[in-house]
């Protein structure tokens, strides 16, 4: 039966994939912008006249991103190449191919993120499950609702308190960039502590802004365990609260969190990438702002369909594995 | 005065009573919606003493400090920052609404119909919004947002907004119509004659109708989120003084390094008003939706 789901899990990572590619073709020709010419013009208007032979260059260019081709076999070509992860070349910074520009980026980000969120779904749940474990600790049921309506805020607005108040007024931390302009980027204890050192603030900010989402998952299912009967086994076998707790409740209340961390992935990875540009931080986000700035289109299409994939893929991964996590959970014929 | 008049009065007072009760056991959906009316009605009021005009570039002495005269000070480019935040916190607030209300109403149909007629309508319906449910929508938006750059408005924005905004309460209001489906006021409905048509707007409706407000609040913030965040990659309405825009040009013209905090300050201070307002209020109606929360956790 798991092949049966896997089968099914599988034809919709691949339907989102092609959403995302056939998106990514068609938008933009119901515009009436053609990238390409619109670089040309640029290209003309930035040179010397006469210098630039425009008709002969955009016959060149056609042919380089085959546009010279009929629609439908553009489309193909183009799922074709997607599908094998051929994003084309830049435009601005052409003949720069836009799956290295990323292949450049994504490290950044994918560090940036997935510390922080990794950081934030552990004091996130702790949080979530101490409200309900301890009413007694007056300061955690003050202190975590409001943590709560942290994560009402989007992660760049925290991120831009953070550069006001932390980086400007306080002097404590760069107020963006991924490394210091003066260090030379090297696989050492310096150059490390350096990046180090520059990532804390943004990372703070996903931390601050997702910290909410967990604790309000997991006081959720923590109210619900609570109610359940093996609690009341395990605390009429005299086992110690420490005990119940951590082997008990936290264990089977932990579970569903990572659903919701499969349902907010996608919020991560666009609020991430805010943060990015809010910072100046050269992962994806940076990259994309440039691309837009310059309208650079394939960069932009390029950027949106890889995030798009690896949100689309992270989340398959999250489906496959819970049902091993959870035996409860795994699928039964109907 | 009559007796009906006098009836109906005492029914009014009864029925505000009832609300301002309710408002005092629900305390997130009062804080909430007395942030988010502040908002709307600093906007409202503040309108009367700017022009629209001023929140233009050149209106005034660019990169003053906060004055008298000028509240909030001005930018780089003299734009009046008073009448920015005025203005634009309108126009923010107006292109979540519009969004909010497209999303809600195709989201809203598709999901009735989904669940009421079953079947293939169901199969297809359900299958586009759950792969699209796992496409991060500001990145789809993106693509849209390059293409149409230029010349956009802020009613443009709403609208390439609400092409997915449809999608959770699609999900959401399906979910809430499967289960009322079988209820025995539906079944009585049917029998006595009732059409699809007459069972979904005399009867499920009215039953959904905190359903309906929760999810058009969500689908509000996230209209909101969404146009702030294409609007801080530069792909915003380049001619109108909306929140994001505002954030975009203190970003683009370095206001941190140039120590201008009342052009950074005010409109973060109102985004986050305004989410935090919108959350709330989305809590407070969850407990409205859903009595089986009340005084649970």
């Amino acid at each position: 039966m798991y092949l049966i789901y896997l089968t099914k899990r599988l034809v919709m990572l691949f339907l989102v994939v092609v959403t995302a590619a056939t998106l990514n073709f068609f938008i933009p020709r119901l515009s009436d912008k053609s990238p390409v010419l619109e670089k040309i013009t640029e290209m003309s208007e930035s040179s010397a006249p006469g210098s630039v032979n425009m008709q002969e260059l955009l016959v060149i260019f056609n042919e380089r991103f085959g546009l010279d081709k009929p629609l439908l076999q553009q489309y193909f070509d183009y799922l074709g190449d997607m599908l094998t992860l051929d994003l084309n070349y830049s435009i601005t910074s052409y003949p720069t191919r836009v799956a290295d520009m990323i292949l450049a980026a994504l490290p950044w980000t994918l560090g940036l993120m997935v510390t922080s969120t990794l950081i934030a779904f552990l004091v996130g749940s702790v949080l979530g499950a101490l409200t309900v474990w301890r009413k007694d600790l007056k300061l955690l049921q003050f202190f975590v609702p409001v943590v709560m309506v942290f994560s009402a805020i989007p992660f760049y607005l925290i991120g831009l308190i953070l550069i006001y108040f932390v980086a400007y007024r306080g002097g404590y931390f760069p107020i963006g960039g991924g490394y210091s302009l003066t260090a030379f980027p090297a696989w050492d204890w310096e150059f490390a502590s350096d990046v180090l050192y520059h990532s804390i603030l943004p990372g703070t900010s996903i931390v601050i802004a997702s910290i909410g989402i967990w604790a309000l998952g997991m006081r959720g299912m923590m109210v619900t365990v609570q109610g359940e009967d093996y609690m009341n086994f395990a605390e009429a076998k005299g086992l110690k609260s420490r005990r119940v707790f951590l082997r008990y409740a936290v264990r089977n209340a932990v579970l569903p969190q990572v659903t919701q961390l499969a349902l907010f992935m996608g919020q991560l990875v666009t609020g991430a990438i805010l943060v990015e540009i809010v910072f100046g931080y050269p992962g994806m986000g940076s990259l994309l702002l440039q691309a837009v700035d310059y309208l650079d289109y394939y960069t932009i299409y390029g950027i949106v369909f890889v995030l798009i994939l690896a949100v689309a893929v992270s989340m398959l991964i999250l489906d496959l594995i819970y049902p091993l996590l959870d035996p409860r959970t795994r699928h039964h014929r109907a | 005065m009559t007796l009906a008049t006098m009836a109906s009065e005492n029914r009014q007072a009864r029925s505000l009573d009832y609300v301002k009760g309710y408002l005092a056991r629900n305390p997130s959906l009062a804080i909430g919606i007395v942030l988010v009316g502040s908002l709307v009605l600093f906007s409202f009021v503040g309108s009367f003493f700017v022009d629209a005009r001023m929140a233009r570039p050149l209106s005034a002495a660019p990169s003053q400090p906060p004055s008298p005269e000028l509240l909030f000070g001005t930018d780089t480019q003299g734009r009046n920052l008073f009448a920015v935040l005025v203005y634009g916190t309108w126009l923010t607030v107006q292109l979540g609404l519009i969004a909010g209300a497209i999303g809600i109403l195709v989201g809203g149909s598709l999901g009735f119909m989904s669940a009421y007629f079953g079947g293939w309508t169901d199969r297809i319906i359900n299958f586009s919004t759950d792969v699209l449910l796992t496409v991060p929508a500001l990145l789809v938006l993106v693509i849209i947002a390059s293409a149409f750059r230029e010349g956009m408005t802020p009613t443009m924005m709403a609208l390439i907004i609400a092409a997915l905004a449809w999608r959770r309460p699609a999900r959401q209001i399906r979910a809430q119509v499967l289960v009322m489906r079988n209820a025995g006021y539906v079944d009585t409905a049917r029998i006595s004659g009732a059409g699809p048509f007459e069972i979904i707007f005399f009867e499920l409706v009215p039953n959904l109708m905190p359903y309906l407000v929760a999810s058009f609040v969500t689908a509000v913030s996230a209209a909101v989120l969404a146009s702030i965040g294409l609007e801080a990659m530069g792909l915003g309405p380049q001619n109108a003084p909306t929140l994001g825009m505002s954030i975009y040009y203190m970003m683009n013209f370095s206001a941190f390094l140039l120590k201008m905090w009342w052009w950074i300050i005010p409109p973060i201070a109102a985004l986050i008003i305004l989410f935090v307002g919108l959350y709330l209020i989305n809590t407070g109606l969850d407990e409205l939706a859903n009595p089986r929360l009340r005084r649970r956790a």
